[in-house]
Parts: C-alpha cells; structure tokens; sequence
C-alpha cells in the first residue's frame, strides 16, 4: 500500500492514462494532428505510436470537423476513440460534430445507442499565443445537454479524469490547461478513477468559499494562503468537473462560510460563475448567503497578445485576494 | 451605476405620492434639470426635474399610481453605461458606498433625503434570517454594509446589546413611524459613533475683530434697485471662510478615511449642518477657500433655503472633507458633534457670548465663541487636529489673514 | 443531367442486366414491397400531416425510392447505414418496420427513438441504421468512423452513407472523403443527387457538373447511376460495396434522380417548374421496376398488385398502430440525454 510517492507532470499523467486505457482495452485508440511521431504539440502523445502503432494511436489530416465526426461514428460503431484537438480554439471547426451529432445522437434516438467518445481539449490562455490560441472554451461544450464536461487541475486529476472519461458511455470533453502541462504532483501507479461529477474540497475554510476550475484552482490556493495570515480563512473548491455539476459540495460550502466568490478563466459574462452564482440563489444556501456573490472571469474580451494585457484579461492571484478580502470584509 | 430616480417626498406628512404626468418616456435623453414628471399631493402639484444627464430607462411608476416615497421610478443612464440592468428590485437609501472614494464629489455624507419609506431594507438573506429568529426588526438594526446593507455581524450586534428599555404601557404614548431620512442619520451616526473613533478638542475664539469687520463689510453691501443690500454677511459665512482657509493651511487634516487608503483632496470643500423639519441635511460649499465671503453668504443662502425645501441634489450634499455644525443660535455654549463618515472632522460651533477674559492683567469684555472639533483619529491624529483648529482660531480672530 | 448508364439498354430477358441476376426473384420483389412501402409511407405520412394529426415537419422523398432500396439491397444486416434528413426510404430499405416508424411520426414512445427523433432522426438502429441526420452532410464523417471501427474490429461489413448533392458543397464530405481514401476504409458514399439543394439548383451551387466528379479529388471511383432505375443503381453500389469488403477502399455513387415533392412541406415550388415536375414523374421509379419485373419474367401482374395492395394495408395498419400509441411522460423529458447509472 504505502507506495512511495511518484510524481509526474500533468502532461505524462495524460500519457499514463492513454496507456493505461489502450493496455486494458483493444478498443481503445487515439486520434489527432500531430499526435504520432511528432507527439503532440505539447508532448502529451510522446512516444504512444511506438508503444501502440498507427493504427491506435492516428494523426489524422487537419479536420477537425471530420475528425470528430469519424470519432462519433467509430464510437456508434463499437470502439473507443479519444481525439486530441491541438487547441481548444480549433473545437470550434468541429462544433457541428460536437454539438449535434455527439451530443445528441443517443437522445435523438431514443437512448437506444451511446456515443462513448473522448475529446482532450488543451485550453488557457498564459502562453502567449494570442486569440485563437488561448481560449476557455468549457463554457461553451458544458451549456450542451448530452455532453459531461471535466477540468482536471493536477497531475493526478488528469489521470484519474482522463480515464473516467474513458469509461464513460456518453461523450466526454476533457479540458486541460496549456499551463499546467509542466506541472508536477503526485500520481499514482495504479489505474485509479477519479469519479466525473464530483468536486474536490481542496482547502478548508470558514470565511468565504471560491469555486475555481482548472489553473484558477492553484491562484485561488495562492490567494487563501495569503488570506490565512490576515485570518481570513477561505474554503476552495476545484469545481473538477462543470458538466454534471456537483451542486451539494458548493451548497454545503456556502451554507457553512456564507460567502461565494467563483474564480474562473472563461469570460464572465453569461459564464461558469453565473451558472453557480444562480444555483445558490436558487438553493436553500440563499438563506445562509451575506453577502453579495462574487464573480471574477475573463475580461469581455479576446485574449490579447501583449503579456501584460494578457494577464490583465484573467484573474490574478493578487486581484483574487483583494477581491476575496472585500467579500468577507463585508465591501462589496 | 445608473443615477436613481425616486420619488421624493415633497410635502411634510408625505408618505405616499402619485404622479399625475410624465414629461419624458422610456429612452429619452434627459439633461440634468430638465423636467421629469409632476407629483400631485393634496395640496399643490410639484414638478420634478431629472437629477443628472442621461437616458431615461426602467420608468416603473405609472401615471396615477400611488407610489411609496423614497421609490425608484426610473433610472438614468449614462454614456457606456448598460441599460439592460432592469430596476433596483428594492428602493435603496442612496447612500454611496464608503469604500474608495476617488473624487470628493463622489464621497458620500452622512445625512441624505427622502429614502426609502417603503419598509424594505438592504440585508443580506442571512442577516434576514437571523434577524427573524431572533425577533429583531430589520429597521431596529444599522447596517454597515455598502448602501447600508445589513449583514449577519450587524444582526449579532444588535442582539448582543441589552433589549430597548420597555416604555410606559401601549397607548401613553404616540408611535412615528421612521421616515428614511430618520432610519439614514440613525444609521449613519450609529455607524460613526461605533466604528470611528472620535476625539475632541476645544479652543475659544474672540469675535471681536471679526465683528467690527463684518459690520463693516455689511454697511459697504452693494444694493439693488429697492435699494436692499445684495447680501448680509452672517458670523456662521466666517466661520465657513475661516474653516476652509485653515484647511488650505493644514493640508494634512484635508481627508477622508477610505478604509485601505486615506484620500487627501486639493479642494477644501465644507459641509454646513442645516437642520430642517425631521432631520438634517448637509450641504457643501465647494472650494470655499477660493471664494469671497459674499459669494460664500450667498451660496449657503441659497443652499439652505433649498435644504429645507428638501430641494438639494445629491451633487449637492456629497463630498466634503469636514462640516460644520452650528447651535449658537439656540444659546448653546458648546457642545460636540458627531462625524459624517468618511469626513475626518466635524467643528461644533456655539454661541458667541460675552466673556470677561484676562488682557495684560486686565479683566476686559470680550465676545468670544467656543468651538468644538471631533477629529477621527484614524485620518487625523492629535496635534494635526490641534494645528486645524489654531488655524481656525486665528482666521477668526484675525479675518484679515483669510485675505492673505 | 448527364446521361444515365442503363437508360438505352434492352429489356429483352435474353439480354438482361446482371441485377436480375445478382439477386434472386424473392430479393427482387421484396425490394419492389419495400419501394411499394417508401411510396405509401411518404403518402400516408403527408396525409397524416395534412389533417393535422402529426406537427413538425418532414422531408418527403417521392420520386427517389430506387436508389434508398437499390442502394440497401445488397447490405447485410449487420454493415451501417447514416441517412439523412429525407431518410424514410433509407430506413425501409435497410429493413425498418413501417409500423415503428409511424409511430415515431406521431411522437410516441412504441416509435423507433420513443418520439424523441421525429421524422428528421427516425432510425432503426438494431437493423443497423446509424441515424438520420438532421444537418446537411452531417452524418458523412461518422459514417467514415463507423467504416474505421469495422476496420479496426477486423470485420468485413461496410458502411453506406447516404446524403444530397447539397452535402458535397459541405466541408464535412470533402475532410470525410479524404479521411476515408487515405486510411482505405470500408465505405461506400451514396449521393442522392435530386438537383436542388432545398431551392438553389446543382448548376448554380457546384462547380463541377457531376458529384461523381468530385471523387477524383479523393483518389477514389466516382460512379454515375440512374437514380430512378433500381438495377442501375443496385449494379452501381453492390460494386461500390464489393470493393470495401475487399479492403479497397470507398467509391462514390451518384444517383441521378428527382424529389416530386416540395423540399419540406413549406416549400412551394418557386425555383422550378411544373414541367420539370411532370417529366420527372414520367420516369416513377416504381413503375418502371413493376414493368421490368414483368419484362424479365420475375413477378406477375397479379403478383405486383398483390405487393401494392399489401403495402397498403400494412400503412393503415401501421398508422392505427401509431395513432393509438403511448404518449411520452412529460416527467420523462429529459430520458435519453445520458446513459443510465454513470453520473448526470
């Protein structure tokens, strides 16, 4: 049992689990641009073809629409394809596949097939690649019913999501942050699952509770490690997974801290956090709530170039602080 | 934010209105001052002018409808602002939050007008909660949040302090309802009194030069075609004066607290306290260290008249570092007054009365006129009070030096 | 229209087509019952329309039932088919039972998607009918994964696309396509080509005059078949299919042929003429397939009229059955969004 402590990067905690998966099942098999020799534009494939051939593990030309479409129709038809956009940004050519045929094929049908399909999604601004590089798309993908929706924010949740999202009958985006690729943390050996609907409470507090997903999970851990030696002590949630929503972990949370703030990278407007912020308005936890709830997300704008203006344009650990530290100060 | 427009009240016993015609429509560009809508009460009907320039949106009071005072009937927006935000779902005393304060037109006063008369109250659900469980009356209760906004620490507060003492039995005595202008100042001075800490300090100031010289100034008055002087210089217009000037010179005490920060402001700005039937308003004469003392005479001349028509704008009573409260006329001697966050001072003003002071071992008649200042000592520690108020005292002793 | 393969060759039972003998006089005439079928059950669905006993809309393929049976008779039960929103005829063909699909037209739960699907997505899946799709072109990539995952299973089934000369202008079929040459997948792509896509003419919307034409780009057999004579396009696609079994790879089929009726049922016929019309249903595919039965000595004039007869009935059967199926729950909306027993 008491293994020694392994760690690994994100990025190989991915690979880990595509191995593990295409090990355990011959149905398994991967698929993208640049996913073969070259490995993956950010080395998350690494040397799969070798260990797998080309045949489980296929660059595919540049089509993503086609792509996706070739991965629904191979998931009708008994395999278990996991496709890797180079960029989240480049989901968008493939919504139509995505959207409507994905997500909705099992409901237009009566329930009568499922479409057990895995899509990587490398998302976040942070890297300098401007616009069309650097988007927080998950808002988008988790809006569409049929579709689950997962942001792992470390090593070991990259593996253990990945391969849930593996088993799972139905559709299955998998966002991952650009950012924390090179990240390190603990993972285990063994072909643990971290269950998809379920959110982790990543630090225990009194004061206020922020509900973060992906890289916001670290800066909001950063932001209540300052707040602590203020006494201001904040409770923070990784939202883990945005589609199914695990509701009881944040209401519980805000009935005991009375506070919310959520902390995300997608746009704020109409975004993750208003999803949450509704959903304890709705909830018995309204009556617990006092104070306003707090919302901070990407700016109302593409992600821009200049790495001062790129950094403006998400939350910062120092804004999440000096936002949070209002909150419960009673401020806002 | 988009600037509210309420219905204000416009009459004494005024608890409801109605308002028999709207001049504008939803979308209309309204620049400040132009007429709103007109308020019909039993007596007379009041036309009501916009208070700020924009765009009308969210008119929510329909013509006929009898309406709360203090309600928000419409909204202004300005340029960039969105529109889309539907009406305040709840009239909120409009009271400016205290928090960062950029420009001193944007610092929030203590004493406000027409509020909300509806009975509802900026809580949050918990402190709604709790409140109810613990049979507290959400009115009874401060609230120290933005807008007044009571939060649960506001609700444990109230309950921890001993139950109001039980009056005489029911019916020996007459309940009034609270106004909003009453719930603001019991809020607002309750918020002072429990969270600044206040110190005060005295000085007596002889008024004899001052005097001769405002006699002098008032027999120089220009006159108008009836022959009646332009303006009659009160004490009360050198007091502001010399307030003002003492501020230039001690810039230091020429704050207001902001919580992170203490702002310092170029313009020394100078709330006067006019009392008016039910309360109080605090209207500001700006950069009063720049102004004459005739101008200054007329502007508060104005100002009051105004204050007690309850005819101020908002522009009208915000901002100010400091104020000034005047009881001389009722023959007080002295007496300390109560700051108006964030202000860091307030001057308490008495009545000039005839001393015998000691002049070069001589016991001599002079009129002289305590004046009390309560300084928060958070934005203004001892000695840069004491330096203040000197200034004050010699600016009234010697008004030849406000010239300087 | 370019000029049909078949169009010119003899009847003459001494000079028959291959077709006739491809398949045998049972095959024949169950695909003349399964055309007899389309034709009824597009009838009988218009009709139920009309009298306002269905909502929503459809897409009627009249005029097109020789190419969704010549182009299903040569499949197995267990290859794929992906369809299109004028899918009734694809769906029959690959041997759906029209009662089911009634009742999947009424919106009810004995219907082939419980009444969740609708005209647009009716899909017998057990019979292998990957879905009806409604977005142009939409379901041409998954019909190039469906081929993939046979391949990847070893299998040798196929997949057969169906969709419009509309869908070869989508970029789905052109990434598809590819896909499916380069990586030699066994599929076989059917293109209904019924010379409008909803109202803009093939002339005004292709670049070139064929679909077929299009299959070079891909490195793969482009074929023209006459989408109103069955063997032609039967000969055509069993070909097509052979091929894929084989390993070689997908060909694309064009079906020349006609909708007589309107694109969906809003459509009021602006962009083209009723002499147009009216040349089209002098080439029913049908009756042309009746008459060659005939010819070739496969079936009797009585057997026919007992086929059509039967189809008939079968249709009223079938639309009682539907209109007196279960309503959904409203309390079952959401049924079918997810798999049962995983977290939702």
């Amino acid at each position: 049992m008491n293994a020694p402590l392994r760690e690994l990067t994100y990025a190989q905690a991915i690979q880990e689990a595509l191995a593990t998966a295409m090990e355990a099942d011959k149905r398994v098999f991967i698929m993208g641009e640049d996913i073969g020799v070259y490995g993956g534009a950010f080395q998350v494939t690494g040397d799969l073809v070798h260990r797998f051939g080309e045949d489980r593990v296929m660059d595919t030309p540049i089509s993503e629409l086609g792509a996706a479409g070739i991965a629904v129709g191979a998931a009708l038809a008994g395999s278990r394809p996991i496709l890797e956009f180079q960029f989240s940004d480049f989901a968008t050519l493939a919504m139509e596949q995505i959207v409507n045929q994905a997500a909705k094929m099992r409901f237009m049908l009566g329930g009568k097939v499922s479409v057990p399909l895995v899509m990587r999604l490398p998302s976040g601004s942070g890297t300098g690649a401007a616009a069309q590089h650097s988007q927080s798309l998950e808002a988008w993908l988790a809006h569409v019913p049929g579709l689950k929706v997962v942001q792992p924010s470390t090593p070991h949740d990259a593996k253990g999501l990945l391969l849930a999202a593996i088993d799972d009958p139905d559709p299955v985006m998998v966002f991952e942050h650009k950012l924390l690729y090179k990240m390190k943390g603990e993972v285990p050996e063994d072909a643990y699952r971290v269950p998809i609907g379920k959110a982790a409470v990543r630090r225990e507090g009194r004061h206020a509770t922020i509900v973060a997903t992906s890289i916001m999970v670290h800066r909001a851990l950063e932001a209540a490690e300052v707040l602590a030696g203020e006494g201001i002590e904040v409770e923070v949630i990784d939202l883990r997974t945005l589609r199914p929503l695990d509701t009881a972990t944040i209401i519980e949370s805000v009935k005991k801290t009375t506070r919310l703030a959520c902390v995300y990278e997608g746009v704020k407007t109409l975004g993750i956090g208003a999803e949450i912020s509704a959903l304890i308005a709705e909830s018995e936890a309204f009556d617990y709530l006092d104070a306003p709830i707090l919302r901070l997300g990407g700016v109302d704008s593409p992600i821009p170039y200049n790495p001062v203006l790129e950094k403006a344009a998400v939350p910062q650990t120092p804004g999440i602080i000096e936002q949070v530290r209002n909150l419960v100060k009673g401020r806002i | 934010m988009p600037i509210e427009v309420i219905l204000p009240k416009v009459d004494m016993d005024m608890a409801t209105g109605k308002i028999a015609k709207w001049h504008v429509k939803d979308g209309d560009a309204v620049r400040k001052g132009a007429l709103l809508f007109e308020i019909e009460t039993d007596k007379a009907a009041m036309e009501i002018d916009a208070p700020g320039d924009g765009i009308i949106r969210n008119i929510t009071a329909a013509e006929g409808a009898i309406i709360p005072v203090g309600q928000t009937v419409a909204l202004i927006y300005q340029d960039g602002e969105s529109a889309a935000a539907p009406a305040a779902p709840e009239p909120l005393p409009p009271v400016k939050p205290i928090t960062p304060a950029p420009r001193p037109d944007a610092v929030p006063t203590a004493v406000l007008p027409a509020a909300s008369a509806s009975g509802r109250f900026p809580a949050t659900p918990l402190a709604r909660r709790l409140a109810k469980q613990g049979g507290l009356a959400l009115e009874s209760i401060a609230g120290s949040g933005p807008r007044g906004r009571i939060s649960a620490a506001d609700v444990h507060g109230a309950l921890a302090r001993p139950a109001a003492p039980q009056h005489a039995e029911p019916g020996s005595y007459q309940v009034t309802p609270l106004d909003g202008m009453r719930r603001t100042i019991a809020q607002r001075l309750t918020l002072s009194k429990q969270t600044v800490p206040h110190f005060y300090l005295t000085v007596n100031c002889d008024l004899t030069r001052l005097s001769e010289i405002r006699e002098r100034l008032n027999a120089h008055a220009p006159r108008d075609e009836r022959k009646l002087p332009v303006w009659k210089l009160s004490i009360n217009d050198f007091i502001i004066k010399a307030m003002a000037s003492a501020l230039r010179q001690v810039p230091d005490a020429n704050v207001t607290w902001a919580d992170e920060a203490i702002h310092k402001y170029h313009s020394c700005d100078v709330g006067v306290a006019v009392a008016v039937e039910g309360g109080l308003f605090t209207p500001v004469v700006r950069a009063a260290e720049s102004k004459s003392l005739p101008q200054i005479s007329m502007e508060m001349k104005d100002l009051a008249a105004r204050a007690r028509a309850r005819k101020l704008l908002p522009s009208e009573y915000q901002g100010g570092t400091t104020t000034i409260s005047n009881l001389g006329m009722f023959g007080i001697e002295q007496f300390t007054a109560i700051i108006n966050p964030p202000q860091a001072t307030i001057l308490a003003v008495g009545a000039g009365l005839e001393r015998f002071v000691p002049v070069k071992g001589q016991s001599v008649l002079r009129t002289q006129m305590t004046c009390a200042l309560s300084c928060d000592h958070r934005a203004v520690d001892g000695a840069l009070g004491a330096q203040l108020l000197a200034a004050f005292k010699t600016f009234i002793e010697e008004p030849a030096l406000m010239l300087a | 229209m370019a000029k049909p393969v078949a169009a010119a060759k003899s009847e003459a039972a001494s000079n028959q087509r291959p077709f006739y003998k491809q398949f045998t006089p049972e095959q024949l005439k169950e695909a003349l019952r399964r055309m007899c079928l389309i034709r009824r059950f597009e009838e009988g669905a218009e009709e139920a329309y009309m009298r306002g006993l269905i909502h929503g809309t459809m897409h009627l393929s009249i005029g097109q039932e020789a190419s969704a049976v010549g182009a299903t008779m040569a499949l197995r039960k267990t290859d794929y088919i992906t369809s299109t929103h004028r899918g009734h005829g694809h769906c029959i063909g690959k041997g759906a039972d029209p009662k089911l699909m009634f009742a999947e037209f009424f919106g009810k739960e004995e219907g082939y998607c419980r009444g969740r699907g609708g005209s647009m997505h009716i899909a017998d899946v057990e019979s292998g009918n990957l879905g009806a799709n409604g977005i142009v072109a939409g379901g041409i990539p998954i019909a190039v994964g469906a081929a993939l995952a046979i391949k990847q299973q070893k299998r040798d089934d196929v997949a057969l696309c169906f969709f419009g000369d509309g869908a070869t202008n989508e970029g789905a079929f052109h990434e598809a396509l590819n896909m499916a040459s380069i990586w030699k997948l066994p599929v076989v792509f059917v293109c209904e080509n019924n010379k409008y896509g909803m109202s803009v003419s093939t002339e005004r919307s292709m670049a070139v005059a064929n679909v077929a034409d299009r299959a070079s780009a891909y490195n793969m057999p482009g074929v023209i078949a006459d989408g109103n004579r069955i063997e032609d396009v039967a000969e055509a696609v069993t070909t097509a299919i052979a091929r894929a079994r084989e390993g070689q790879g997908p060909t694309l089929v064009e079906c020349k042929t006609y909708r007589t009726r309107g694109h969906s049922r809003s459509d009021r016929n602006r962009y083209r003429t009723k002499e147009e019309i009216e040349e089209w249903k002098l080439r029913d595919p049908i009756g042309h397939f009746e008459t060659e039965l005939v010819a070739n000595g496969i079936a009797t004039a009585d057997e026919i009229a007992a086929i059509s007869a039967a189809a008939d009935a079968e249709i009223a059967a079938g639309i009682d059955f539907a209109r007196n199926g279960t309503d959904p729950s409203p309390n079952d909306v959401t049924r079918g969004v997810y798999t049962p027993g995983n977290p939702s």
